[in-house]
């Protein structure tokens, strides 16, 4: 345990050290990259003071770190407000888009590999396995501009982008669900067949008890571990995948946020949502160890 | 299945033999075809500025396999030595070095890339430069793990009694026993650099216009969904089967070697 908490303070740090670096591989000036070369030199130093790029590398390090603790991400350089202001602006947004992609992908996921497992080896199985398979390899950027086309301009169900109606989120969230969901339902699928030939399953089932009571109470319980694994470590990349599908669908999260920041070469603000994305996803990863050693006899009392 | 992936891929290197055979032009600019369905003379229609789709599509893959080869080469190479070095050396250096490998594995998906991408700016070498960066973690890891397990396997220990020094340990009588795992590997990740590389161009980090590129493609296509839906179906059928084909590929070089890769 002490081994491992030092382990995730050397990665926090290291992310940190990557991130803070990233500007300085500007090739060139970075403030001239930032203001263009058109800017008045007045304004060129006064930005050059503030990101404080005379000092020597660890001094500015130094500053980074402890401006960082006090929740001071610096300034945009376009509009001049606070980065934590835009942050808490647009974190939601994209929160709220991530755990809908969640529960998207549990509710397709979980039970299409309840039904894989069921039809073990029959043409259903197979199918379903080839279709996740497949799907789960295909990218965001190729998935939401296909969903967009049928759903949005063919049917017209969905608007096609922005988020002024409520169903806005739906396409946006779907397109990160399914990967998820072909995961869980691999995941479901491989973790059922390796509870249902255990004794304890044919017990019941020798019991009489009903088959739908055997799979849900007895055997997806015990399935049940590996998936909230899954959905946690899963967590994290949707976070990523979010980049992109926000793109697509004009969302106005922190992804939409890193690919405007670029855009524009605002890099104190791609560098606060690049270290935002990565500190979230190393957060929610070790808070998915935690909790899967505390839900697990097995693993809590093998340490 | 696995024949069709073999088909599909040997399909779009007729296509573009084919292309560069009869000269297409990507780049020439027909003003009275814009947006274009599919016709006798734009077989897969035209893209808002008029050029002919089918011909852009056959540049773009050309570029994309090419970005895929040169970063899989790089990134396997570096991949490589880091995760013997780790295997190999053991103790602190394979700490150090997996503590490394731990950093990189915090940004989750491409977007270190991105980040990469967008600090060294858009452009071909850049955008091989940002997947190279961050590509070589996988193979590090992977070869890590199996010359940990190789390397007092009893042959390798008899060749080390036997006065065999370090470099010739490594190259023979380690490393070609993961030749199969690491080219089944470098299959998928082909895939997945293609991947890559379409959605940095996709965000407009990658390949610039006026340069083809899948990504860049599928944008545009994007953007004029409403007026012209074959245009992103069309993009979106190819780079599909294109992905598929190279999946598939993976999947029937792993079953043939018979190797295990870990999730």
């Amino acid at each position: 345990m002490v081994k491992q908490f030092a382990n995730f303070v050397i990665v926090v740090f290291g992310v940190l050290l990557l991130t803070f670096l990233l500007v300085h591989m500007v090739p060139g000036d970075p403030v001239e990259v930032m203001l263009g070369e058109s800017a008045a030199p007045a304004d060129r130093e006064s930005l050059r003071a503030e990101l404080g790029l005379s000092q020597p590398l660890y001094q500015q390090f130094g500053s980074y770190l402890s401006k960082l603790s006090q929740g001071d991400l610096g300034k945009s350089i376009h509009t001049q407000t606070p980065i934590i202001e835009l942050i808490k602006q647009r974190y939601p947004a994209t929160l709220k888009l991530t755990f809908l992609a969640l529960i998207i992908g549990l509710l397709i996921g979980v039970p299409v590999g309840i039904y894989a497992a069921l039809k073990n080896n029959q043409w259903q199985d197979w199918m379903v396995m080839l279709v996740s398979v497949r799907l789960s390899s295909m990218p965001a950027f190729w998935l939401g501009p296909m969903l967009m086309l049928v759903f949005a301009v063919w049917l017209g169900w969905f608007p096609v982008s922005g988020m002024e109606s409520p169903t806005s989120i739906i396409l946006p969230a779907v397109t990160l669900g399914i990967g998820l969901s072909a995961i869980l339902s691999r995941m479901t699928r491989t973790s059922l067949l390796e509870v249902l030939h255990d004794d304890y399953i044919r017990t019941a089932r020798a019991k009489g008890v009903s088959e739908y009571r055997v799979i849900i109470r007895h055997a997806l319980r015990a399935a049940l571990l590996p998936i909230i694994t899954i959905v946690g470590l899963q967590m994290g990349s949707l976070l990523a995948g979010a980049v992109i599908t926000e793109t697509i669908f004009s969302w106005d999260g922190i992804g939409r946020l890193l690919v405007e920041s670029i855009e524009k070469r605002d890099y104190p603000v791609t560098q606060a949502c690049v270290l935002i994305i990565a500190l979230s996803y190393v957060l929610v990863n070790r808070a998915t160890d935690i909790a899967y050693r505390l839900a697990d006899p097995r693993v809590r009392f093998a340490a | 299945m696995k024949k069709y992936a073999a088909l599909i891929l040997l399909l779009w290197l007729v296509a573009v033999v084919g292309g560069r055979l009869l000269q297409l032009n990507p780049d020439f600019i027909n003003l009275n075809a814009i947006l274009q369905s599919p016709n006798a003379q734009y077989w897969l229609g035209a893209d808002d500025l008029g050029r002919s789709v089918g011909a852009r599509l056959l540049a773009g893959v050309e570029v994309s396999l090419l970005v895929a080869l040169i970063v899989t080469i790089v990134t396997m190479t570096v991949g490589i030595a880091i995760g013997v070095l780790a295997g190999f050396y053991g103790g602190k250096i394979d700490q150090a070095l997996m503590q490394l490998t731990d950093v990189f594995l915090a940004f989750p998906g491409i977007l270190l890339a991105i980040a990469f991408a967008a600090i060294l700016g858009p452009g071909i070498n850049n955008l091989i430069i940002a997947l190279s960066i961050t590509g070589w973690v996988s193979y590090a890891r992977l070869t890590r793990g199996q010359v940990l397990s190789l390397r007092y396997r009893q042959h390798v220990v008899a060749a080390e009694s036997l006065g065999a020094n370090v470099p010739r340990l490594i190259m023979q009588h380690i490393l070609p026993l993961l030749i199969s795992i690491l080219i089944v590997e470098a299959t998928y990740s082909i895939a997945s650099v293609m991947i890559a590389e379409a959605s940095l161009s996709f965000l407009g980090l990658g390949i610039q216009a006026p340069h083809a590129s899948w990504g860049g493609m599928l944008r545009d296509a994007v953007r004029y969904m409403l007026i012209a839906p074959h245009y992103v179906l069309i993009v979106g059928t190819s780079l599909m089967s294109l992905i598929l084909a190279v999946n598939l590929l993976g999947d029937y070089l792993r079953d043939r070697m018979d190797v295990r890769i870990e999730a």
